[in-house]
């Protein structure tokens, strides 16, 4: 029982670090109908970003754990700058030539801008992984049992509660701004915004920017959960991500947090209890049991085929 | 319209405040871009361990500089189109080249006589070799792709089952390599169809996602099903193909004594180069004429019109199962291949970057020309062989710099350029199935582009 | 009167909380040019696609009459067994052609399962066996003589796509008629074509109908084309039939009037 509770905290850290990336995935595929395949590497450039920070402000286990959060959070916003001009370039430059176009192109460019994220990366960063040394590692003690303990660490409450804030000020974007009325006007019809005189460019551009943003977070936590990044972590968390929007149900928001959540509970859970070799395997197979059964999400809308 | 040189430098020391303008921003971005790459590395200190960070001024400079020229140029071109003489387009829509019909025989022949050059060695073969096994894997996968329209991007997966497929029989049933390569096909057309089941009702690019998990799947129980597949240390010691039964080794019973050669290791190199070449030519062959055959017309027909193809009586499942089902079983051919060339196999061969390769292979080609997929091939191949070469980089960077480590990067880069130069690939047009008076080619410009 | 080709009775067809179709039941003769019409939005393209399979109804039966196969339950079959089996073709609304492909080739593909199995399943078509080229060769013709019908032979090897629009029309019921149906079901057949084609397209559905003794289920808007050519012609709105009957009957009904023109409150 007590592993147990222990697990779905760790999975709800987890979940909700998919749960910012797979934001970014759901509202590009809601808008302009395409995954964004380097998504994950934008993620991963994040997560370098917050490396950088970290070490540049010489934050330490022994920093003390206000100041510490303080500049934890000034961190969170050079990496939000930074990976939404990647977010934005990456649209610039590899998408925007190709909209309207033969529908595999930007699905191509696509692969090959998370191919060259990721050498580039190596290149400059070098192959090696990069540990980080834990920050604040202290927490509470949820329960003391005779054979586990039940812990959460000042870091998960940290990442759940940035999350909490960053969803609540994303959902208030989306439903009080005009560039969230323009956002959900694109997803309805792009072509009918376009004709009533929004600027369509500059509201995919945005989506890019602000998805590249969240992920930058997502990048953060993950640092900061797993103490160790590499080059190469936005393959796999960028899948199970887009797994985690599809079983939330494309273009809903709200869908892509539970998912999220759902698919990091499943995969600790599955790690926890059969095995952690094949706990990948486990979100994969969620993804395709989904949308065999389920394939428009749980809040997304079915679709009636159109003859 | 014509205009005196001074109107137009007139008209350049206006245009050039917005130039400076847009290529300061350019420069901006990328600098932003620049700083957690270029600039700051990430470096770990030898005796703690413990990160810090390394200022490298020189690359940050050189990349933003490399960016500023970039744009100039760009701009200055742009400049130049907008403002100097008309240049008349006179593009034909659909261009018959008088010479396209002998491309191919043209390549065959080449093919053929390679091995016999005197300029070839080991290292051009191997060459030969590794672009033919890409040829052939790209004309599987564009049974699917190009034709059926349907995107997949796990096809390394049946790759990988062909490749173990043969191993495994090889290792535990004492087959040989002439009777593991039909049932490497048949089993790699097994799971084409297994995976197929699940995915034919899904549409766009959630098909592309799932084939790409199904394709993790696969590669992640390779690599964790240790008593099985020998996990990462993959499975080593995997017969060599024979030349029917004729070993090619150094003994009295090989190959060589029994033809009264000399011995050379270069024997066993050109005979899996034309082995694969023979694979190829067979992958061509059924391909083409599958093409030209009800069954290849319907997987057009499906990438062109789902409902239509339901309206007249199709059976659009089992269209799409065999467009998988072939597709795949070329792709185990091809694995069963791979495994006898190299002797060894690990799960690292079938990651994804090899899908992507392989799929780029055929987007960039040209997704239903045949010949696009031999030009994509040789360019990728070549290129990625080219890139070694450029040993003067290390003079720039320093003498551990590997300039092949950069051929991914490049990769990626061609990736994305040669996508925004043509997004319908090399060769575009398509060559109808059945003609009644003449054959004409259809522009690029009608062919739909499948949903999935 | 004979047994009547198709029979649908109760039709019903619900979108969550929608009723697009309501118990919508009428015949269709063979030999007939039967047309439903009705206002915009009245449930005619969903009844439609109830009886050729592409929607599952929600209520009611479809049944076929097959001169020599006997009956079959439409709304259980799956759409290309209702093509392939009980021989019921159907065009679309908007046009489905294979565009990239040639108008020759649209047409051996509606020829698929006969060719399919003259090939073995590819086996006889791989290793080219004069059976499979035969049947072939078959196909090509009868492709042909449709396209003379039609009057676009001379096309024959151009892109479906590159056709002009009336073209791109005659070329979708010609495909459907490939496939040997006994039931042809035309989605507005006459939508986007001038005055001229229109008449050359009644005309042709008329030589069908009387020459290759196909029944017609048509649905159209234009109520000039319907008049003319239709047999027998059956009114929905919102998804409720109102009146049914020979097109005389049809234009003098009250209810009709008032569904179409309005009346005042």
């Amino acid at each position: 029982m007590d592993y147990l509770a222990q697990q779905l905290i760790n999975g709800l850290t987890l979940g909700s670090i998919y749960g910012l990336i797979a934001i970014g995935y759901t509202m590009v595929y809601g808008i302009i109908g395409m995954i964004n395949f380097a998504h994950g590497d934008v993620f991963m450039v994040g997560s370098f970003v917050s490396l950088i920070c970290i070490l540049l402000f010489g934050i330490t286990g022994s920093t003390d754990i206000m100041i510490g959060i303080g500049i934890l959070m000034i961190v969170a916003v050079i990496a939000m700058a930074i990976s939404g001009v990647y977010g934005w370039t990456i649209e610039r430059l590899a998408y925007r030539p190709l909209r309207g176009s033969f529908r595999l192109a930007p699905l191509i460019t696509a692969i090959g801008v998370s191919i060259f994220l990721q050498n580039f990366v190596q290149e400059t960063q070098g192959a090696r992984v990069k540990p980080l040394q834990a920050l604040f590692a202290g927490g509470f003690t949820l329960h003391e049992g005779t054979e586990f303990t039940v812990r959460i660490t000042y870091m998960q409450i940290l990442i759940v509660v940035l999350t909490i804030v960053l969803m609540t000020g994303f959902s208030l974007l989306i439903s009080k701004t005009s560039l969230g009325r323009a956002q959900r006007a694109c997803e309805q019809d792009l072509k009918m915004t376009q004709l009533l005189g929004i600027d369509v460019d500059r509201t995919i551009s945005m989506t890019f920017v602000i998805g590249a943003m969240l992920a930058a977070v997502a990048g953060l936590m993950y640092l900061l959960y797993y103490g160790v990044i590499d080059f190469f972590i936005g393959f796999s968390a960028g899948v199970k991500a887009f797994t985690a929007a599809v079983l939330g149900g494309i273009g809903s928001l709200p869908g892509a947090m539970i998912g999220g959540v759902l698919i990091g509970l499943i995969e600790v859970l599955f790690a926890a209890y059969f095995s952690s070799e094949y706990k990948d395997v486990a979100a994969f197979s969620m993804l395709i049991i989904v949308l065999i059964f389920l394939p428009q999400g749980l809040l997304g809308r079915p679709e009636i085929e159109k003859v | 319209m014509t205009q005196s040189h001074n109107d137009r430098s007139q008209d350049f020391g206006q245009a050039l405040p917005g130039i400076i303008k847009r290529s300061l921003f350019t420069v901006a971005i990328a600098a932003i871009i620049f700083v957690p790459t270029l600039l700051l590395r990430t470096q770990a200190s030898q005796a703690t361990n413990t990160l810090f960070i390394l200022y490298r001024w020189e690359f940050f400079a050189i990349g933003c500089a490399f960016i500023l020229l970039w744009r100039v140029i760009y701009e200055i071109r742009a400049w130049q189109n907008a403002h100097g003489p008309r240049k008349v387009s006179a593009r034909p829509q659909a261009q018959e080249n008088r010479f396209a019909p002998y491309v191919g025989p043209v390549l065959l022949i080449a093919a053929i006589l390679m091995p016999f050059m005197p300029f070839t060695d080991r290292y051009i073969l191997d060459i030969g070799i590794l672009i033919i096994t890409y040829v052939m894997l790209g004309w599987g996968l564009q049974i699917v792709v190009g034709l059926a329209g349907l995107l997949d991007l796990g096809y390394v997966a049946f790759y990988a089952v062909g490749a173990y497929s043969y191993a495994l029989l090889a290792e535990h049933f004492g087959f040989g390599f002439w009777i593991c390569l039909p049932l490497a096909g048949v089993f790699a057309a097994t799971w084409g169809v297994i995976l197929g089941f699940p995915v034919l009702r899904l549409r766009g690019d959630y098909l592309a996602i799932v084939t790409l998990a199904f394709g993790e799947i696969i590669r992640v129980v390779l690599l964790n099903w240790r008593d099985f597949t020998g996990g990462s240390n993959g499975l080593s010691n995997i017969p060599r193909p024979s030349f029917f039964g004729i070993p090619f080794s150094q003994g009295p019973d090989g190959f060589a004594a029994t033809f009264g050669l000399e011995f050379s290791s270069l024997q066993r190199m050109g005979f899996l180069y034309f082995l694969i070449l023979a694979l190829a030519l067979l992958t061509f062959y059924i391909s083409s004429r599958l093409r030209k055959l009800p069954m290849g017309r319907a997987w057009e027909a499906l990438r062109e019109d789902e409902i239509a193809c339901r309206s007249l009586g199709l059976n659009t499942i089992n269209t799409k199962l065999s467009a998988f089902a072939i597709g795949a079983m070329f792709g185990g051919f091809a694995g069963s291949f791979f495994a006898a060339k190299q002797a060894f196999i690990s799960p690292e061969s079938f990651n994804f970057m090899e899908s992507a390769t392989i799929l780029a292979i055929v987007v960039l080609g040209g997704m239903s020309s045949q010949l696009g997929v031999v030009f994509s091939s040789i360019a990728m191949v070549g290129g990625i062989e080219a890139l070694r070469q450029l040993q003067f980089l290390k003079a720039i960077f320093g003498n551990d710099f590997d300039p092949s480590s950069l051929r991914l990067l490049f990769f990626g880069l061609a990736m994305v350029i040669v996508m925004l130069w043509r997004p319908r690939g090399f060769v575009s047009s398509r060559v109808p199935t059945v003609f009644f008076r003449e054959k004409k080619s259809v522009g690029s410009s009608m062919i739909s582009q499948g949903r999935g | 009167m004979t047994k009547p080709l198709l029979t649908v009775k109760d039709l019903t067809m619900r979108f969550g909380g929608l009723v697009a179709v309501d118990h919508f039941s009428f015949e269709a003769q063979s030999g007939h040019i039967t047309a439903i019409i009705g206002p915009n939005g009245a449930g005619k393209t969903t009844a439609f696609n109830c009886i050729t399979g592409f929607y599952k109804p929600s209520g009611g039966s479809v049944t076929l009459h097959h001169p020599s196969r006997g009956n079959f339950s439409l709304e259980a079959m799956e759409d290309h067994k209702i093509s392939r089996i009980a021989k019921v073709a159907r065009t679309f609304q908007n046009i489905r052609l294979f565009g990239g492909m040639t108008v020759l080739e649209n047409l051996m593909i509606s020829q698929h399962n006969e060719l399919m199995r003259a090939s073995m399943f590819s086996i006889a078509g791989i290793f080219g066996l004069p059976s499979y080229r035969r049947a072939e060769k078959e196909a090509i013709e009868k492709s042909m003589a449709w396209l003379e019908r039609i009057g676009i032979a001379d096309k024959a090897d151009e892109a479906a796509a590159a056709l002009p629009y009336g073209q791109q029309r005659k070329l979708e019921i010609v495909r459907a008629l490939c496939t040997d149906p006994v039931l042809l079901c035309l989605d507005e057949p006459a939508a986007g074509l001038n005055p001229k084609e229109s008449d050359d397209l009644g005309v042709f559905l008329r030589e069908i109908r009387d020459k290759d003794h196909v029944g017609i289920l048509l649905i159209e808007h234009d109520m000039s084309v319907v008049m003319e050519i239709s047999d027998h012609i059956v009114v929905l709105d919102y998804g409720r039939k109102i009146s049914d009957g020979t097109p005389t009957h049809v234009r003098n009904d009250a209810a009709v009037i008032k569904a179409y023109l309005g009346v005042d409150e």
